[in-house]
């Protein structure tokens, strides 16, 4: 709940630390080493505090590192044996899904310190067993075994979309060609070069009508965040902690053809307006919103379903630079999954670690001016499981 | 011997077979045992005419593990005429362009292969209405 007076409530749950590797192809670092330098980042900003409980966030390693377990495994390498620790799978949504895990065992009061690390490595297998991987996620009777891939399914959206629309022309240019201005000043970014208006017009296409900059780079990466309950919050913590104001998750059909409407994402609606219920704002409140833009036919619904734009509509947000880091709502402030790189599971930790280092003022050039209250939002098998978070700026001491 | 995942839904595959609720007439498919309209028990088999219409489409090139020989391949979402829509490759479509719309009818096709033996895998593809001449 919003408390009035910005009081540390004791039944808060804080982040405390963040740390994240660089998203790209990690051929000389294992799914381990990049998980133990995101902790040990994250750990290293409380002071080594250890955490009780360790959330692992990943879709991937079962099938193409031939690795499950990773709770386990994870604690175990970072030299903490003895806590609690589970892997999270909610397929793309498995960040949001693991930071929702540690929130509901902090704000219980079952655990008093966390640690949530999304780590993926996609560069194990050439694209055709990543690319069987990730169908996974989606319904293996009914859709994987025909062949379908996850960017055959946000084709096939975005095509009914413009179709049911009647969406111009390169409507969506406005997602990569903001994507690629914040990563460009994003160090820790895959891609690192702003795009012209051309680039996009004449990208070769991936699965038609998606284009090579309307889908998102699956890479390497690890990001960490470390949590705390409000009453045994540190006093010397080198940054202003961020509060976890709400947090929802829900699901809806997994497989596309079941939806009532397949261009809309009711589970981003329904946890957009429960998290904004639940932290008793309205989404005007909101200073940015970290949209979950695997293909960016994804981030047009991704703001429909929070409100921000009517059905339909969401591509002109990105048309009239809306979503840009001085517009009305700021999306993918350090590059979404397009510039920063999609790292499957891990994905949500990085926009949770993007959000707190807005929220704390650390974000430098990319940092969006007065930033207090932050959306994130986690999708995961073309939207069927959605995890949304807002995070609040919390004043120091 | 087959692969039990797929024989297990032989009848879905082969002959489209879903459920009828009977309590608010929706058509199902697949069989699913509980209504998803309106969340009472839906048991009665039904089979569906296997004609529709192109919902959506795309074409693909960079296939899963398991589908690269079929490369580059068109799937489809098809709304069934009975309401339900369902995912599948399209099939004779030679060089022409899928359109958002089009009638399509029910085939049965090679969807692929499983395992060292490389069992074959049957189910349903669709084709545009073929015309009498």
């Amino acid at each position: 709940m919003m408390s009035k007076n910005n009081n540390k409530s004791m039944d808060d749950v804080f982040i405390i630390g963040v740390g994240m590797t660089p998203v790209g192809e990690h051929w000389d670092r294992s799914l381990r080493e990049l998980a133990l330098e995101a902790m040990t980042a994250a750990r290293d900003e409380t002071g080594a505090m250890r955490p009780e409980a360790l959330y692992v966030a990943n879709m991937l390693a079962p099938a193409l590192s031939r690795q499950s377990h990773l709770g386990a495994l994870l604690a175990d390498f970072s030299g903490m044996r003895g806590i609690e620790a589970v892997a999270i799978d909610a397929a793309g949504a498995s960040g949001g899904m693991a930071l929702r895990q540690a929130y509901l065992a902090l704000a219980s009061g079952m655990v008093n310190t966390a640690m949530v690390v999304g780590v993926e490595k996609t560069t194990e297998r050439v694209t055709a067993e990543v690319e069987a991987a990730l169908i996974t996620s989606s319904d293996a009777d009914y859709e994987s075994i025909h062949g379908v891939t996850q960017t055959a399914l946000a084709a096939m959206l975005m095509r009914r979309y413009i179709f049911e629309y009647n969406v111009p022309e390169h409507a969506f240019a406005g997602f990569s060609i903001t994507a690629h201005a914040n990563g460009a000043k994003n160090s820790n970014a895959m891609f690192r070069r702003p795009i012209k208006l051309d680039t996009y017009t004449r990208a070769a296409m991936v699965s038609d009508p998606i284009n090579m900059f309307d889908a998102a780079p699956v890479a390497d990466g690890a990001a960490a965040i470390f949590l705390a309950r409000g009453d045994i919050l540190p006093s010397n913590l080198p940054f202003p902690p961020v509060r976890i104001e709400a947090s929802a998750a829900a699901i809806s059909a997994v497989a596309v053809h079941d939806r009532p409407n397949p261009i809309s994402f009711s589970s981003a609606e329904i946890t957009a307006q429960g998290a904004l219920d639940r932290a008793e704002i309205n989404k005007d409140q909101i200073d940015f919103f970290e949209v979950h833009d695997r293909f960016s036919v994804f981030a047009a619904l991704a703001l429909e379903a929070a409100g921000f734009a009517a059905p339909g509509e969401g591509w002109k947000l990105a048309e009239s630079g809306a979503i840009a880091l001085d517009g009305q709502i700021p999306i993918c402030t350090f590059g979404g999954s397009k510039a920063r790189g999609d790292t499957g599971g891990a994905t949500g930790v990085y926009q949770a670690v993007e959000a707190a280092l807005q929220l704390q003022g650390r974000a430098g050039e990319i940092q969006v001016a007065n930033a207090r209250l932050g959306l994130i939002q986690s999708l995961g098998g073309t939207g069927a499981t959605a995890a949304t978070h807002i995070f609040s700026a919390v004043e120091t001491l | 011997m087959e692969i039990t995942s797929h024989w297990r839904i032989k009848k879905q595959r082969y002959a489209l077979v879903g459920e009828v609720c009977p309590h608010c007439a929706a058509k199902i498919f697949p069989p699913r045992d509980i209504c998803p309209d309106c969340g009472d028990e839906a048991k009665d088999l039904y089979q569906f005419s296997g004609r529709g219409k192109v919902y959506s489409y795309t074409t693909l090139y960079n296939a899963p593990a398991g589908h690269e020989e079929q490369a580059p391949y068109t799937v489809a979402m098809v709304e069934l005429e009975e309401g339900p829509l369902i995912t599948a490759q399209l099939t004779d479509i030679d060089e022409k362009e899928p359109e958002v719309g089009m009638p399509v009818e029910m085939v049965t096709r090679k969807l692929g292969s499983e395992g060292d033996q490389g069992i074959l895998i049957y189910g349903y593809k669709f084709r545009p209405v073929l015309e009498i001449a």
